[in-house]
């Protein structure tokens, strides 16, 4: 069996490479220590470190460490502060946003403040780290490329957390920060607004998903089948084209008639990763502010397929207690 | 004419697994091969059938064409045509087209000395679909549990198959499924961003290199995995994401039949809590 490039074989240890100088005051912040783990060295590079830590990087850290911990004091709250118990029920427990009653009022703490208090220090933890990726993009004389596409999977994030929820007018819309309840909140969603399959923007959505993922498998695969021609190293290859280029877009224009370029390869991938949680947000930010259920709304553009007749009895229209809201859909 | 002008050099012969030189040639930008001809003649049988199940149903609509799997009353046995007897000529159709194009990529890299990468991950997602439309219903007994050819009708089984097991979210391959394709996306958008912000990096600045992107993500995060490593990561996660979601509805059925929720009471009861 060949070399398949799937893991590293042999490990050269060359001196520590401390990066791209950038001006004398940041130089500061970036640490000095260096590590060499082997097992990473199997897949990628082997060098842990340095880090740069700055201002904002500390401050989205401590940010984030107290959202975490108000999230896990409450659980051990929950739980009458009995650690076993916390380990025991950790995925069914739940940081909850307060109930409907208090609309966009801040809540007692106890009933759901700490949820609110909770997303602020998260949103400003990931905001401030926006604004640090942003920060070291430039400091590198780089594109913002990455801080952007950060910015697509926010969108996402304040969607759910905050726009839908004000558009609502309750935070009671908000997800809940917990591993099995925020996915019981998913499920919720989508049956109360008529199943979010038939939400076109969800559609787009886990189509950009599915999409992203089959160009990485595309991209990668194709990367390290040309590997024995240098075709990782791409800015070299996007700058003074090589055989690996060649040979790669060779493959896909005999297997499928089209081929990008060792550059336009990365705008599909950024475009498809970052339309992803952009379709996804504006499909959040419609469900329940402007469409109610997307059932009905799919109907009404005729999309729904018919099936035959199962002579089976529809529990939902059978059902004395399901009737109103029957009606109701009418 | 369809070339790059880099091409003619790189269109040589041999390379092909079956029929020698007879096929060994392109039309247009398409190489053919042996397994051009079959994945036309699979694909073109495949959507023929497709065609005379919508017209036979009067469905042109695009969103509702609908070609059911046969009843569960036929078990694992033929059906007549328009009872899921199209279906399973589909589904024949469907794997003949999806193996032939893997064997044609296989051409494609020998022809072009390349690793086989390319073919080993498209047949992960060719696993995905045979286990969905062959192995699960062989193993529950009947093709009747195999997902129909459709635009909503696929989404109707996807939501009503994860509503029998009550909550589908609870399955255990489906969350790992699941992460691994938001982690998959996620690599995908790093990767790309990372690679244009060097190769573009505003007006008036000079082309980044590889050490840039390193020190980019070594500022950021600590470490940075490197330019062969990210494509070694990508296409694990990729391949990772497919093969779970195999898993998840493999287990769905065959080896659970309760609600999802319910698995999780082993976690519950197990002896170190007492």
């Amino acid at each position: 069996m060949d070399y398949q490039n799937l893991f590293t074989q042999t490990q050269v240890i060359g001196p520590e490479n401390h990066g791209a100088p950038i001006n004398e005051y940041d130089m500061r912040e970036r640490t000095r220590g260096i590590g060499f783990s082997y097992l990473l060295g199997k897949l990628g590079n082997a060098q842990l470190g340095p880090i740069y830590l700055g201002r904002l990087g500390v401050a989205s850290l401590i940010c984030f460490m107290t959202a975490f911990v108000i999230i896990g004091f409450n659980m051990l709250a929950q739980v009458g502060w009995n650690p076993i118990q916390m380990v025991k029920q950790l995925f069914w427990l739940s940081l909850d946003p307060p109930s409907p009653k208090y609309g966009l009022r801040l809540a007692p703490l106890s009933e759901g403040g700490w949820w609110n208090i909770c997303g602020l220090f998260l949103t400003t933890s990931i905001l401030l780290w926006w604004l640090r990726t942003y920060n070291r993009a430039k400091a590198l004389g780089m594109g913002t490329h990455v801080p952007w596409a950060f910015a697509a999977a926010i969108w996402l994030y304040l969607v759910l957390g905050l726009f839908r929820p004000v558009l609502m007018g309750s935070w009671s819309e908000g997800v809940p920060f917990g591993i099995f309840p925020h996915l019981d909140w998913t499920a919720a969603l989508s049956i109360r607004y008529g199943n979010l399959f038939y939400n076109p923007f969800h559609m787009l959505s886990i189509f950009f998903l599915y999409g992203s993922v089959l160009l990485f498998g595309m991209h990668g695969a194709t990367i390290l089948a040309v590997g024995r021609y240098g075709g990782e190293r791409e800015i070299e290859q996007i700058v003074d084209r090589g055989t690996a280029s060649e040979r790669a877009a060779l493959f896909w224009r005999w297997t499928m008639g089209f081929n990008a370029t060792m550059e336009s390869i990365h705008r599909w991938a950024w475009w498809f990763a970052v339309l992803c949680p952009i379709s996804g947000g504006i499909g959040i930010l419609l469900t329940g502010t402007f469409v109610d259920n997307w059932y009905v709304w799919a109907m009404h553009h005729g999309m729904v397929p018919s099936y035959p007749s199962t002579n089976m009895i529809d529990p939902s229209i059978a059902t004395p207690a399901f009737t109103p809201a029957i009606q109701g859909a009418k | 004419m369809a070339m790059l002008n880099f091409e003619r050099k790189y269109r040589v012969r041999g390379g092909t697994l079956i029929g020698g030189d007879l096929f060994d040639f392109w039309v247009g930008p398409f190489y053919v091969g042996f397994f051009g001809v079959t994945t036309l003649f699979f694909s073109f049988l495949g959507t023929a059938m497709i065609l005379w199940g919508a017209a036979h149903q009067g469905v042109f609509n695009i969103w509702q064409i609908n070609i059911a799997p046969p009843d569960l009353k036929y078990g694992l046995g033929t059906a007549p045509m328009m009872e899921g007897g199209l279906w399973q000529i589909i589904t024949i159709c469907a794997l003949g087209a999806f193996g032939s194009w893997a064997l044609r990529e296989i051409e494609i890299c020998r022809k072009l000395g390349m690793g086989l990468h390319v073919p080993f991950t498209y047949l992960m997602a060719v696993f995905a679909y045979f286990t969905l439309e062959v192995i699960r219903p062989i193993m529950m007994g009947a093709w009747g549990h195999a997902f129909p050819y459709g635009i909503m009708s696929h989404l109707d089984w996807v939501s009503n198959t994860g509503y029998q097991y009550l909550h589908f979210h609870y399955n255990p391959a489906h969350m790992i499924a699941v992460t691994l394709f938001f982690a998959t996306t996620l690599a995908l958008s790093l990767h790309g961003a990372l690679v244009l912000s060097s190769t573009n990096p505003g007006a008036g600045q000079t082309v980044k290199t590889p050490e840039h992107e390193d020190t980019f993500f070594r500022d950021i995060i600590g470490y940075s995995v490197g330019t062969l490593g990210i494509h070694r990561v990508g296409l694990f996660l990729a391949v990772a994401a497919v093969f779970w979601s195999a898993v998840c509805i493999i287990i769905s059925g065959p080896f659970w039949t309760r609600g999802w929720p319910e698995w999780w009471t082993w976690w519950l009861n197990m002896p170190i809590w007492q």
